[in-house]
């Protein structure tokens, strides 16, 4: 226990961990700001504004409609619209002004934060932010005590190898959830305010509630297997650099290599290699890939792309698989190899 | 009086593909016994910090047996590391923490009371620095920091390697005066160092390693009494004396280099034995003299590294066991 005080302790003091931290909520905070001023709240003044805006926008296509049939009748007359191929119709009344009603105020309405409806990207947002933040602390947490000799002397003090590394991993995550709870807390509060000052907070059932909370929830398992992931990786190396390397690295080749390369092979559902989209399906519940090069033909003759369903199951299965590979080669050699 | 720290037979290998097989350590002894200062002393590569590391568990053995306390190790060295403060080779810290910041970490890991960390710190002369990050530290001030993180535990067993790399020579005394009173508390002492002068002055006894095995082991005197090799210095009255004296000694079987003013003689057991030789033939000395070795002479021979006019030793480049005098005999190297 004294270990697992030490190592919270320790993760406190470090500057790293402490500067990474609040870059993170700086970036929270903007975003958060960002939203605030992109967003109105919609009134009865808004409302009308919008409602004259389609108006005009109305008028402005009847004018355009009676120039464009003069212009049609002009050239038929002049027998000019031989040269005009395929500029109108055969029959000039058919150039005709849209029905009012096809264009709609809504459209001409500001942006407006609909708690209910964006709230969940939100949380998708926050997750991916703080994943970043977990990684990198996480690697750094242990891969700076390599690297400086650090954990050689807290070796010679406790000399269980695999003890120490779990109780440190339990520090680092203890850490981030305390992190991350009170980063949601004022994050949740936050688009709440911008809900209710830019936009709408209703509809907020205790289902609409639950369904964020486990939104949340899968976000917050999504953030510690990343953190996991990066100390794993900087353990393994016995370096940072060893986890952010292997991170550019896994970008660089696996994703952005990769998915050229489907590409140019004409692969169907290129996103499925890629692993932004098995966090996103790991968050949704379900990402759908779409193949426009194929065509589902319907029975009302439309042509639908190919469709693939990426759920959460299947983003988990990568992702326990990647981390158990990851950890337990950690622990492997941390039982094994010298500490030279 | 008992060991406080036994090794039997202790064997590390490192393999490489390119470069074979190199036996880091190969059946290496020792023995320390309380309430000792013991130095431990080795050229470079010899195995010394092997040694430390193996015993403290960083590195695995190949083979052979170490116990600490009574307690074997490794098994049993989560049990008896509170009774053991280390500092292995270069001091490493965490450069952003300040001196006391790491160790009253290295108090919380090894549940040590906080109090005893300004203890330390005071007592390695580094109270008033104490909130400064490692990084501003000079290599002396890491080497006082490392010091106290050892002695943080109030140990049994206090290992030090190197303990006087990068201190100024008033820190070298005082490292000196410090390792002394430890002892004189009742600590036990091994100290690894390359400051012969200094293992001569503060150790009671030694052990010295060469190409992973002991080459010489036992209190300082008696190692260097072994390896003085029996000379003695005569000096005559006469100098026109020498001859017949060098003359009357060799009859006697002692070995004899002649000199322009004296005489060396070598294998001589009992000096007086020189002195009744020579009154015997009416000659009468002026000065008899066992000459002393010190314990750099004893290490280069031992060691086979003394440095050659011309030539370049290389690391590894020693004596194996039995080997003795040999200079440069053995490439201890990377081999088959």
């Amino acid at each position: 226990m004294s270990l697992y005080r030490t190592e919270l302790r320790r993760l406190g003091k470090r500057r790293f961990a402490r500067w990474a931290t609040v870059l993170g909520l700086l970036v929270l905070g903007a975003v958060l700001v960002g939203v605030f001023f992109t967003n109105q709240k919609i009134g009865p003044e808004q409302q009308a504004a919008a409602q004259r805006q389609a108006e005009q926008e109305y008028q402005q296509q009847v004018r355009w409609a009676e120039q464009e049939r003069k212009a049609c009748e002009q050239a038929k007359a002049s027998g000019q619209d031989q040269q005009q191929e395929g500029r109108f119709p055969p029959d000039c009344e058919m150039i005709t002004p849209p029905p009012p009603e096809s264009i709609e105020a809504r459209w001409f309405l500001p942006s407006t934060f609909d708690f209910r409806a964006s709230f969940e990207e939100m949380i998708v947002t926050f997750t991916a932010i703080l994943a970043l933040l977990g990684f990198v602390i996480g690697a750094s947490f242990v891969g700076a005590e390599w690297s400086s000799g650090g954990m050689m002397n807290l070796l010679l003090w406790r000399p269980q190898r695999l003890t120490v590394l779990l109780t440190k991993l339990a520090a680092l995550l203890t850490g981030l959830v305390a992190v991350t709870l009170a980063a949601a807390t004022l994050w949740t509060a936050g688009f709440w305010i911008v809900g209710t000052l830019r936009g709408t907070t209703e509809k907020m059932t205790s289902g609409a509630w639950q369904s964020f909370a486990l939104t949340g929830l899968r976000g917050l398992v999504l953030i510690m297997v990343a953190a996991t992931i990066g100390f794993a990786l900087a353990s393994l190396g016995r370096h940072t650099a060893m986890a952010l390397g292997g991170a550019i690295g896994a970008v660089v080749v696996g994703q952005f290599g990769l998915g050229i390369v489907m590409s140019m092979a004409g692969a169907r559902f290129v996103e499925a290699w890629l692993l932004p989209t098995y966090g996103l399906a790991w968050m949704t519940k379900k990402v759908t890939l779409e193949d426009w090069n194929a065509c589902n033909a319907t029975y009302y003759g439309e042509c639908k792309p190919a469709t693939f369903d990426l759920t959460w199951q299947h983003a988990s299965i990568l992702f326990s698989v990647v981390l158990v590979l990851a950890l337990g080669s950690a622990l492997v050699t941390m039982r094994r190899r010298d500490v030279a | 009086m008992s060991a406080v720290l036994e090794i039997e037979g202790l064997r590390k290998t490192y393999k490489s593909r390119r470069q074979g097989v190199r036996h880091a350590l190969d059946g290496f002894d020792m023995r320390v016994e309380q309430g000792q200062v013991h130095g431990f002393l080795g050229p470079n590569g010899s195995g010394k910090t092997t040694t430390l590391r193996t015993l403290l568990g960083l590195i695995r053995p190949n083979g052979g047996r170490m116990a600490i306390l009574g307690q074997e190790v490794p098994a049993a060295l989560p049990a008896v590391v509170g009774q053991v403060g280390a500092i292995v080779e270069s001091p490493q810290f965490f450069p952003h923490f300040t001196a006391r910041d790491t160790l009253s970490l290295l108090a919380g890991a090894g549940e040590v009371p906080q109090i005893r960390v300004d203890e330390v710190l005071e007592l390695v002369g580094l109270r008033d620095r104490a909130g400064e990050r490692v990084k501003t530290y000079s290599l002396g001030m890491k080497q006082r920091l490392a010091v106290a993180s050892a002695l943080l535990k109030n140990p049994k067993l206090l290992i030090l390697d190197e303990p006087a790399n990068g201190l100024d020579p008033g820190g070298i005394r005082e490292m000196r005066t410090l390792t002394r009173d430890l002892a004189a508390s009742g600590m036990t002492v091994l100290l690894s160092s390359h400051i012969l002068g200094e293992i001569q002055l503060i150790c009671d006894s030694v052990t010295i390693i060469s190409l992973g095995r002991r080459v010489a082991f036992g209190p300082v005197d008696q190692v260097l009494a072994e390896h003085s090799g029996g000379a003695v210095r005569v000096r005559l009255e006469a100098v026109t004396d020498l001859p017949a004296a060098a003359d009357a000694l060799s009859r006697a079987g002692v070995a004899v280099t002649a000199h322009p003013d004296h005489l060396m003689l070598a294998g001589v057991e009992k000096p007086a034995q020189v002195s009744r030789i020579l009154a015997g033939q009416g000659l009468y000395v002026s000065e008899l003299a066992p000459v002393t070795v010190d314990l750099e002479s004893v290490f280069l021979e031992l060691t086979s590294t003394a440095p050659v006019p011309g030539q370049h030793r290389q690391v590894d480049q020693s004596t194996r066991v039995g080997d003795a005098g040999q200079s440069g005999a053995v490439g201890g190297g990377w081999g088959a």
